[in-house]
C-alpha cells in the first residue's frame, strides 16, 4: 500500500498504514501459505467437531461415517454432527467477517456485532416473532432477525458515525442498546411462559438444535453477505485513511458504507437467527488476524472467514467436552473465553483513553 | 552570570556559588521523576525564588511539565522530596496545600452547562466547608478575580460557548480565585493564537507585579519566556542546564546547548530582553 | 441556567439553587403521592384519604392490615429501590463523566444478578439468601472491575470498557445458569432478572433502608468535592480534593447502593440511567444533582410499579418490564441528542 498520509489523526489499528512494503511478492506468498495453514486448521476442527460429543466417534470412523451409508456411524454423523458442524462453519464465518467489516467501517477496534447490540436486535425481533406472531421455523424468523439486525446497525451507525464517536463511546452506546433489548427479551419471555422454555436456550447462543434444512436456508444469505464483504475490501481499505483521502483515491465512501451495513446485516441476521446471539467471535478473530496479516482488508477478511469458524467450532467442541454429560452452549463458551481477551485489549491498548 | 556547563556537574546539580540563594518557599530536592518504567529526571534539584515569575523552558520531552506536575503534587517523585515552606508536600493535608499552592492544569474539562461565574467560584473550594459554603470573602475573591482577568462581563455565559482565549482566561480566573501566593501554570498558552498568547502572558505578568504572587509557568516559546520571566530555568534531558534572569543566561551558546538550534540573540526592540533569532538555512547576501 | 442563592448566619453560610430545591421537593412530593395512590390500589381499593387515615393509625382494622402488612412494604421497597438506583446512577455518571455510565450498563447489577441466580439455581435458598447472594455478587463484581480497571489511577473510560467486558462475561454466565435451572426455577429466575416487586415484605425493605440511611449522608456531604472532580483530576487535586481516595469511596458507595437495591427488587433496568439525566434536565444545574435524582428515581419506580400492575389487566407484569421499555425508548432519544451535542 503506497498511499498518502492519513488526513485524519483518529487512529485505530485499521487506520494505521504500515510503511511501504518491501518485498511485495514475498509477503503475498507468506500470506497465502498462512491462509492454507488456516484452512488445514479448520479441517482439523471440523473433524473434531464431527467426532467429539456425547457418543465419541474414533477419528478413523469420521470419513466412512460421512460417505458410507452402511457405516455404523452414518446416522449419528448425518443426523447430529454434520448439521451442527456446518452450522458452526457458516455462522462462524458470518460473525467473523461481520466483525472485520464493522471494525473497518467504524474505524473502531472494539466493534463487535455482539457487543454493539446487533445480535440483541436480531434476538429481540425473533423473540417477538416467536411470542406474538407464532412464527416457529427458521425460514420464518430469519426475516425478523434481518429486520432487527438492520434496525440496530443503522441506529448504531448513525450514532457511531458522529465526529465524537470514540471507540469507548460507541461501545458504551452499544452496551446500553444491549441492555434495553435484553430487558425487552426478558419481558416477552415473562409474558409468554410457553416460549420461555425454548427461548432461554436460544438466547444464550447454541448450535445444538442444528438441522440440515436450516443450514441450507442460511447459506444463501451468508454467501451473499460474504461476497459483498469481500468485494468491499478495497474501498474500505481506502476509507481507513479517512473519507477525504478515500475520495481522492477514487473510492466512493457513501456507497461503500451502505454496502458494508447491508453486508453486516445479512451476515449477523442470518447467523443470529440460526443460533442465537453469540458475542466476541466478531471482536476477537479480526484482532488476532490483524497481528498476522496487518491491516490490509483484502487479506484480513479472508483470514477472518477461515479462522472465525475455527474459533466457533473449537468453542463448541470445548463446550461438549467440558459440559459432559450434557454440554455448554457455544455462546456461553465464547463469552467466558472472549471476555478476558477483551479485558486484556482494554488494559493494554490506548483505546481506554477517550 | 550563573550558568555552569553541564559537563562539570554530571547530575545537573548546581549550587549558587558566589551568590546567596534567594529565599524560596517551594523547592524540589534530589527529585527522581518517572512514569511507569520511563524515568524522566534523576536527582533534579530546583528552587523557585519567592516573588518571581519563573518560567521553565526546554525542548519537547525534557521533563518540564513533569517537573511542574511534581512541584504541584500531581506526580509523586520516586525519590527526593518537594518542600513547601519547609514541609514535605505529600505529607500535608491536600486542602491546606491548596490554600498556598495553585495549579492551572494543561487540560481540564468544563462540565456541560456550567456558567463562567459558577466555574470560577469552584476555585474557592479549599477555603470552604460543609457549613461555610459561600462566605463574603468567597464572593469578593471571585468578583476580584473575574475583574482582574476581564471575564466579569461573561459571568452568566456558559463556558462551552466561549472562544478558546476566553475559556483560558476563565480557567485562570478560577486559579486566581483560589488566592494562593504560589501559582503554577502548565503551558497556559498552548492552542491559543498569538494575540491570545500575549494576552494571557500579559495577564500573568500583571498578576505577578500587581498582586505580588509567585508564578511558575511552563512555556514552549523561548522568546515569550525571555520577555516575561524574571527567572528562567532551562531543562534538557531532565537536568537543569542553566537558571537565572533571562538577560543573564540566554545566549546563543545556551540555546544551542538546550535546543540544538543555531541562532543569534539580539535585544528585543520592545523590551530589551533577549530575543532569539534562529539562523537561516541560507544567509541573505549582506 | 439556574440561580444560586446564599443564606448566612454569622460564620455559617449555605448555598443552594432555588430551582434544584423546588424540583427536588416536587419530585419527593410526587413520589409520596404516587406511593399513597399505590397503597390504595389493588383488588381491594382504598381512597387516598382512607390510606392516609389508616397510615395515621385511625383507620378500620381490616384496612390497617392490608395497608401496613401487605401494600406498604411493597411501596416502601419501591421508593427505596428507586432512590438507591438513581443515586448510584448519578454517582456513576458523574465519576465516568458519561451520561450512559450507569451501574446497569457497566455490569454491576449483572454481578448482583449472577449472585442471585447462583442462589436460585444452585443453592435454592430463601429470599433472604437470595438477597445476600445479590449483594455479595454485586460487591465482588465491583471489586473485580475496580481491580481490572485500576492502572496508575482510575480513568473514566477504562472503567467503562472494563465494565462492558465484565458485563458480557456475566451475561454468558447468567445465561448458562438459566439453562441449568428447572423450568419452575427458570421462571423465578427470569422474573428476578427483570426486576419485580411482587410480594416484597418488610424483610426485603429493611436491609435496603439501612443501607440508604448509612450511605446517603456521606454521599451528599461529598457532593461539593464531586463537583470539582468533574473538572478533571488535575484541577480537582490542585483544589485540594483527594482524588483517588474520594473516587474509591464514592464508587464503593454506588456499588453498595446498586447491590442492595438489586437484592431487594432485582436489577430493575434503566432507573439508574434515566433518573439522573431527567433530574439534570429539570434542575438545569450542572453536576450530579444527587438529591433531586434520588427523589425522581423513587417517583419513577413507584409510578412504573403502579403502571405495571394496572396496564395489562390479567397480567401481573414485573416493574422491570415497564422501566425497561420506557427506559429503552428514552435511551434511543438520549443517544440521538447526545450525538447531536457531540458527546457520544
Amino acid at each position: 500500500m503506497t498511499l498518502t498520509q492519513p488526513s485524519e489523526t483518529r487512529r485505530g489499528p485499521v487506520a494505521r498504514p504500515r510503511g511501504p512494503r518491501r518485498t511485495r511478492g514475498g509477503r503475498g506468498a507468506a500470506r497465502a501459505a498462512g491462509l492454507l495453514a488456516a484452512l488445514l486448521l479448520l479441517a482439523v476442527v471440523v473433524v473434531l467437531s464431527i467426532a467429539v460429543g456425547a457418543k465419541q466417534l474414533p477419528l478413523g470412523t469420521v470419513w466412512p461415517g460421512l460417505t458410507d451409508p452402511a457405516s455404523a456411524q452414518y446416522t449419528v454423523v448425518h443426523e447430529m454432527r454434520l448439521p451442527r458442524t456446518l452450522l458452526g462453519l457458516t455462522a462462524g464465518l458470518a460473525l467473523g467477517l461481520a466483525g472485520g467489516v464493522m471494525q473497518a467501517l467504524t474505524r473502531n477496534p472494539l466493534a463487535d456485532p455482539g457487543l454493539l447490540g446487533i445480535n440483541a436486535g436480531a434476538s429481540a425481533a425473533v423473540v417477538s416473532a416467536i411470542a406474538f406472531l407464532g412464527v416457529g421455523a427458521y425460514s420464518g424468523y430469519v426475516w425478523f432477525a434481518f429486520a432487527g439486525a438492520a434496525a440496530v446497525s443503522v441506529l448504531l451507525y448513525t450514532v457511531g458515525g458522529g465526529r465524537g464517536a470514540t471507540p469507548a463511546r460507541l461501545a458504551l452506546a452499544g452496551a446500553a442498546l444491549n441492555a434495553a433489548l435484553l430487558s425487552y427479551v426478558n419481558a416477552v419471555m415473562l409474558i409468554d411462559a410457553a416460549s420461555l422454555d425454548r427461548m432461554r436456550f436460544w438466547t444464550v447462543g447454541s448450535l445444538a438444535s442444528a438441522r440440515l434444512d436450516v443450514v441450507a436456508q442460511l447459506a444463501p444469505f451468508v454467501a451473499a453477505g460474504t461476497a459483498l464483504a469481500l468485494a468491499l475490501a478495497r474501498p474500505l481499505n481506502a476509507m481507513a485513511l479517512g473519507d477525504d483521502s478515500a475520495t481522492a483515491l477514487g473510492a466512493r465512501p457513501g456507497r461503500a458504507r451502505a454496502g458494508a451495513v447491508v453486508a453486516v446485516t445479512l451476515l449477523v441476521g442470518a447467523a443470529t437467527a440460526a443460533c442465537g446471539p453469540i458475542v466476541f467471535v466478531g471482536l476477537i478473530v479480526p484482532h488476532l488476524v490483524r497481528s498476522l496479516t496487518g491491516p490490509d482488508l483484502r487479506w484480513l477478511l479472508p483470514y477472518c472467514a477461515v479462522l472465525a469458524p475455527v474459533l466457533l467450532l473449537g468453542a463448541d467442541v470445548l463446550g461438549r467436552v467440558l459440559g459432559r454429560p450434557g454440554e455448554l452452549q457455544v455462546g456461553i463458551v465464547t463469552a467466558v473465553l472472549g471476555g478476558p481477551l477483551f479485558l486484556h485489549f482494554v488494559r493494554r491498548r490506548r483505546v481506554a483513553r477517550a | 552570570m550563573s550558568r555552569t556547563p553541564a559537563a562539570e556537574h554530571p547530575h545537573g546539580k548546581r549550587n549558587d556559588m558566589g551568590r546567596t540563594a534567594p529565599p524560596s518557599r517551594l523547592r524540589g530536592e534530589g527529585l527522581t521523576l518517572a512514569y511507569d518504567q520511563r524515568t524522566i529526571a534523576e536527582d533534579l534539584t530546583v528552587a523557585i525564588p519567592d516573588d518571581s515569575f519563573t518560567v521553565i523552558v526546554g525542548p519537547n520531552a525534557c521533563g518540564k511539565s513533569t517537573l511542574l506536575r511534581a512541584l504541584a503534587r500531581m506526580l509523586r517523585p520516586r525519590a527526593g522530596r518537594v518542600l513547601l515552606d519547609g514541609a514535605e508536600l505529600h505529607s500535608r493535608p491536600a486542602r491546606q496545600v491548596a490554600r498556598t499552592l495553585g495549579l492551572l492544569p494543561q487540560s481540564s474539562t468544563a462540565p456541560d452547562g456550567i456558567t463562567v461565574a459558577d466555574l470560577v467560584a469552584r476555585g474557592r473550594y479549599p477555603h470552604q466547608g460543609l457549613l461555610r459554603q459561600w462566605s463574603r470573602l468567597d464572593e469578593r475573591a471571585v468578583r476580584a478575580s473575574m475583574e482582574a482577568t476581564g471575564v466579569a462581563a461573561l459571568a452568566d455565559r456558559y463556558v462551552d460557548e466561549l472562544s478558546g482565549g476566553q475559556r483560558q482566561r476563565v480557567w485562570i480566573a478560577m486559579a486566581i480565585a483560589q488566592q494562593t501566593p504560589l501559582l503554577l501554570l502548565d503551558e497556559p498558552t498552548t492552542y491559543l493564537d498569538i494575540q491570545h498568547q500575549i494576552d494571557v502572558l500579559d495577564l500573568c505578568a500583571q498578576l505577578h507585579e500587581e498582586q505580588g504572587r509567585t508564578l511558575v509557568a511552563v512555556l514552549h516559546d523561548l522568546n515569550h519566556a525571555a520577555r516575561y520571566a524574571t527567572h528562567l530555568i532551562a531543562l534538557r534531558d531532565g537536568r537543569v542546564v542553566a537558571q537565572g534572569p533571562p538577560g543573564e543566561i540566554v545566549t546563543a551558546d545556551l540555546v544551542h546547548e538546550v535546543f540544538g538550534l543555531r541562532c543569534q540573540v539580539i535585544p528585543d526592540p520592545e523590551t530589551g530582553t533577549p530575543l532569539v533569532v534562529p539562523a537561516a538555512r541560507r544567509r541573505a547576501a549582506v | 441556567m439556574s440561580v444560586l442563592r446564599v443564606v448566612r448566619w454569622g460564620r455559617t453560610s449555605l448555598r443552594y439553587r432555588p430551582r434544584a430545591l423546588a424540583v427536588g421537593a416536587a419530585c419527593a412530593l410526587l413520589a409520596l403521592a404516587l406511593g399513597v395512590l399505590a397503597v390504595g390500589s389493588g383488588e381491594y381499593p382504598l381512597a387516598p384519604a382512607d390510606v392516609l387515615r389508616t397510615l395515621a393509625g385511625q383507620g378500620h382494622p381490616a384496612d390497617a392490615f392490608i395497608v401496613r402488612d401487605v401494600r406498604l412494604p411493597r411501596v416502601i421497597t419501591a421508593l427505596a429501590v428507586g432512590a438507591a438506583l438513581a443515586l448510584a446512577g448519578a454517582l456513576f455518571q458523574s465519576l465516568t463523566r458519561n451520561p450512559l455510565g450507569s451501574p446497569d450498563i457497566l455490569g454491576f447489577t449483572a454481578g448482583a444478578a449472577t449472585g442471585a441466580l447462583v442462589v436460585i439455581v444452585l443453592v435454592g435458598g430463601s429470599s433472604l439468601a437470595l438477597a445476600g447472594g445479590a449483594v455479595a455478587g454485586g460487591l465482588l463484581t465491583g471489586v473485580l472491575i475496580y481491580a481490572l480497571a485500576w492502572r496508575h489511577g482510575l480513568h473514566g473510560y477504562r472503567l467503562v470498557l472494563t465494565g462492558i467486558g465484565v458485563l458480557a462475561i456475566l451475561t454468558g454466565v447468567n445465561g448458562y445458569l438459566l439453562t441449568r435451572a428447572q423450568i419452575t426455577e427458570a421462571g423465578r429466575a427470569v422474573l428476578w432478572l427483570t426486576g419485580s416487586l411482587d410480594g416484597r415484605g418488610w424483610d426485603s425493605a429493611g436491609p435496603l433502608l439501612v443501607a440508604l440511611a448509612a450511605l446517603l449522608p456521606p454521599v451528599v456531604a461529598s457532593a461539593r468535592a464531586l463537583h470539582l472532580l468533574e473538572l478533571g483530576d488535575d484541577a480537582a487535586a490542585a483544589l485540594g480534593v483527594p482524588v483517588e481516595r474520594l473516587r474509591l469511596a464514592l464508587l464503593a458507595a454506588a456499588v453498595l447502593l446498586a447491590s442492595f437495591a438489586a437484592a431487594a427488587a432485582g436489577p430493575v433496568a434503566f432507573v439508574a440511567l434515566t433518573a439522573p439525566q431527567l433530574a439534570r434536565r429539570m434542575t438545569r444545574a450542572p453536576g450530579p444533582n444527587l438529591l433531586p435524582s434520588a427523589c425522581l428515581g423513587a417517583a419513577l419506580l413507584v409510578g412504573a410499579d403502579l403502571l405495571a400492575q394496572r396496564a395489562f389487566p390479567g397480567h401481573l407484569l414485573p416493574v422491570g418490564v415497564v422501566t425497561g421499555l420506557v427506559g429503552g425508548g428514552y435511551l434511543v432519544w438520549l443517544l440521538a441528542t447526545e450525538r447531536r451535542a457531540g458527546r457520544i
